[in-house]
């Protein structure tokens, strides 16, 4: 038997089948689902892309953003001005808004990376800011008030007849669960994305640059460029996601959409409490966030005082969170990128690593 | 001659944004810890000053007074307790600590004063105005102005001719060499953030009475605190001083031409400054 390199441990071998499943589970899930289990579902898997691209950029790319409510506000803002400037049907227009997003990273990363450190994080929040109040003036879609999607235009969406046809439900309804399946193609992407990613060469790289920026530069690896790289991917998935929130809402406002709370907070508190610096952290990380909503959201503000407190808590007791202290006492690691050589007189380690 | 008003108004309104920025300046300068809870910080001392001045019936220069050593110990313990713990090579810690703090500050202020605005009265004082030359100058922005130039002369001072200054210049340009001197870093920065609260009760007294505040305002200050401290560059307390006026002349001459840009007319002089001087107006050395 030859020599080879491999990332797969039984542990991954195991979570990837089920991982096959639960999405099979998740695509079949409008067949049985209540409409309000659809929404909370899209509300998880929304969650769960934006916090995994934060993810992307503070735990791999070392880029601790505070304002990636800018990518959300903008694309989703890009949206609503494809569908009601140009008449474009929602669908397609989600793509807009990662475009629209995209396009607004470049900007935001020539002026925050000129911040080092620190001080880039709150650059990031200024220039939110700056996209915030300038949407503000933008009276084609509502000015500061905001505005909502043409009736036509939701009415005539793209699939929205076909799955009424097949599950024979009315529009609203319908469009739920066309967002959902769109969320869930999303979310699945996403993490396909960033574990391949996370694997290529670039992968290698951003990982030795996140363990050690020095070391890294000294073996060739071009720091300034991977921030790029992760600053843009990070941005376009941010905007897609921000579309898609806002066409599933089809009402927008600049506050609601530049949220920092709603789009920079929660998605934080969700990968810090989950477990930053891996795939697995921000999925138990929304899940954990979603219970503790649904018990406590009645609380308002009591709510998110206690979601601060866990997450000092978490950052000061545990820094590698949930999944953190799971991987540490089992080993255990259901997307491994670490590299092993495989062959007669290596001993596979089965239990991952 | 309305234009040099505006222009003297902008001028004065920088002196309340050197308050904001000086304590986060100091805290930055001494141990590189970048404070997103700072302008939650000044919103906490202006209802601290708020309580003092309703409950005791306290003058608010006095309740400041009375503020400012409960914000010390506020402050020396937050960071005796909580942000020596996350200090270290990664950057991570202590923004993530103190960005939670930021989130749980706002909501405990909301629940403990509900989300209206309230105003620190200071009688007289608020309307009153004095005619400098060709315009006039209310009285409170005037003392805003003059407190902001006296609090960067007293840390300069404290910085440059006082045994702690010696320890926190010591701490701040290498601290396991200064901790070899017999100085402890872990108490030279809790002293640090105790002081730079005081600065910060300064600010809430003048924020308190100048205009009206709520919970949630915290953030925008923060942020033309950090617009302030870059413009002006890093470690530089005059800079400082500097950043602030540049904010404040440009949000003052954006609301003249437009009321809706005043507050987007002061971060675009700021990217502006980014753009042209990337290491702010007066940089000190390589940090």
């Amino acid at each position: 038997m030859a020599y080879q390199v491999s990332t797969r441990t039984r542990a991954s071998s195991v979570a990837a089948i089920v991982a096959v499943a639960v999405v099979a589970l998740l695509i079949v899930a409008p067949a049985f689902a209540s409409r309000g289990l659809i929404q909370d579902l899209f509300f998880i898997l929304t969650m769960l892309v934006l916090a995994q691209f934060w993810n992307l950029l503070a735990g791999y790319g070392g880029l601790v953003s505070v304002g990636q409510q800018a990518f959300v506000g903008f694309g989703a803002y890009a949206l609503f001005g494809a569908v009601i400037l140009w008449g474009l049907d929602p669908v397609p227009a989600v793509l807009a808004a990662g475009v629209a997003a995209l396009v607004l990273a470049f900007p935001t990363a020539f002026f925050a990376f000129r911040l080092a450190g620190a001080y880039f994080a709150i650059g990031t929040w200024v220039i939110a800011e700056v996209t915030r109040l300038s949407v503000a003036q933008w009276k084609a879609v509502g000015g500061g008030t905001g505005t909502s999607l043409p009736r036509s235009a939701t009415r005539d969406m793209w699939f929205v007849d076909a799955i009424k046809a097949l599950f024979d439900v009315k529009t609203s309804a319908a469009r739920d669960i066309l967002a959902y399946w769109l969320a869930l193609a999303l979310a699945v992407a996403t993490i396909g994305g960033i574990y391949w990613l996370l694997r290529t060469k670039r992968g290698l790289a951003l990982a030795a640059v996140r363990d050690n920026i020095e070391a890294a530069r000294s073996v060739g690896v071009d720091a300034g460029r991977m921030k790029w790289v992760v600053f843009l991917v990070s941005a376009f998935g941010t905007g897609l996601a921000g579309g898609l929130i806002y066409m599933q809402k089809a009402r927008i406002s600049p506050d609601a959409a530049f949220s920092v709370v709603d789009w920079t907070a929660y998605v934080i508190f969700i990968v810090v409490i989950g477990g930053i610096g891996t795939i697995e952290g921000p999925i138990l990380g929304v899940l954990v966030f979603f219970v503790l909503q649904s018990v406590l959201a009645d609380y308002g503000s009591w709510y998110l005082m206690l979601l601060g407190l866990i997450g000092i808590g978490v950052m000061l007791f545990a820094p590698r969170g949930l999944w953190g202290l799971i991987s540490e006492r089992s080993g255990l690691q259901l997307f491994p990128v670490r590299r092993r050589l495989i062959g007669p007189g290596t001993q596979a380690n089965t239990k991952g690593g | 001659m309305i234009w040099v008003d505006t222009i003297v108004q902008g001028v004065l309104l920088g002196g309340l944004y050197a308050l904001f920025a000086a304590g986060l300046s100091l805290v930055f300068g001494i141990m590189r810890l970048v404070n997103l809870a700072h302008g939650d910080l000044i919103v906490m001392g202006a209802y601290l000053i708020l309580v003092l001045v309703t409950a005791l019936g306290l003058g608010p220069f006095l309740a400041a007074l009375v503020a400012a050593p409960v914000m010390f110990l506020i402050g020396w313990s937050l960071q005796k307790f909580v942000l020596n713990r996350t200090l270290g090579e990664d950057i991570l810690p202590p923004l993530l600590v103190t960005f939670g703090l930021s989130i749980v500050l706002q909501n405990v202020l909301l629940e403990g004063f509900s989300a209206d605005s309230q105003r620190i009265s200071a009688g007289a004082l608020e309307t009153a105005s004095l005619a400098l030359g060709p315009v006039n100058v209310g009285v409170m922005p005037l003392m805003t102005f003059a407190s902001a130039v006296l609090v960067i002369v007293a840390l300069n001072q404290i910085f440059y001719r006082t045994a702690i200054g010696r320890a926190f210049r010591a701490t701040s340009d290498d601290a396991v060499t200064a901790s070899l001197m017999g100085i402890r870093p872990g108490r030279v920065f809790a002293t640090a953030t105790g002081i730079a609260m005081v600065v910060v009760t300064i600010a809430a007294l003048y924020l308190g009475v100048r205009a009206n505040f709520d919970p949630s305002i915290g953030p925008a200050r923060l942020i033309y605190a950090f617009e302030a401290v870059i413009i002006g560059g890093l470690g530089s307390l005059w800079g400082t001083l500097a950043g602030g006026i540049i904010i404040g002349v440009a949000q003052t001459v954006g609301a003249a031409i437009n009321p809706e840009w005043q507050i987007l007319a002061g971060h675009v002089a700021f990217l502006v400054v980014l753009l042209l001087r990337p290491r702010g107006l007066f940089p000190r050395g390589s940090d």
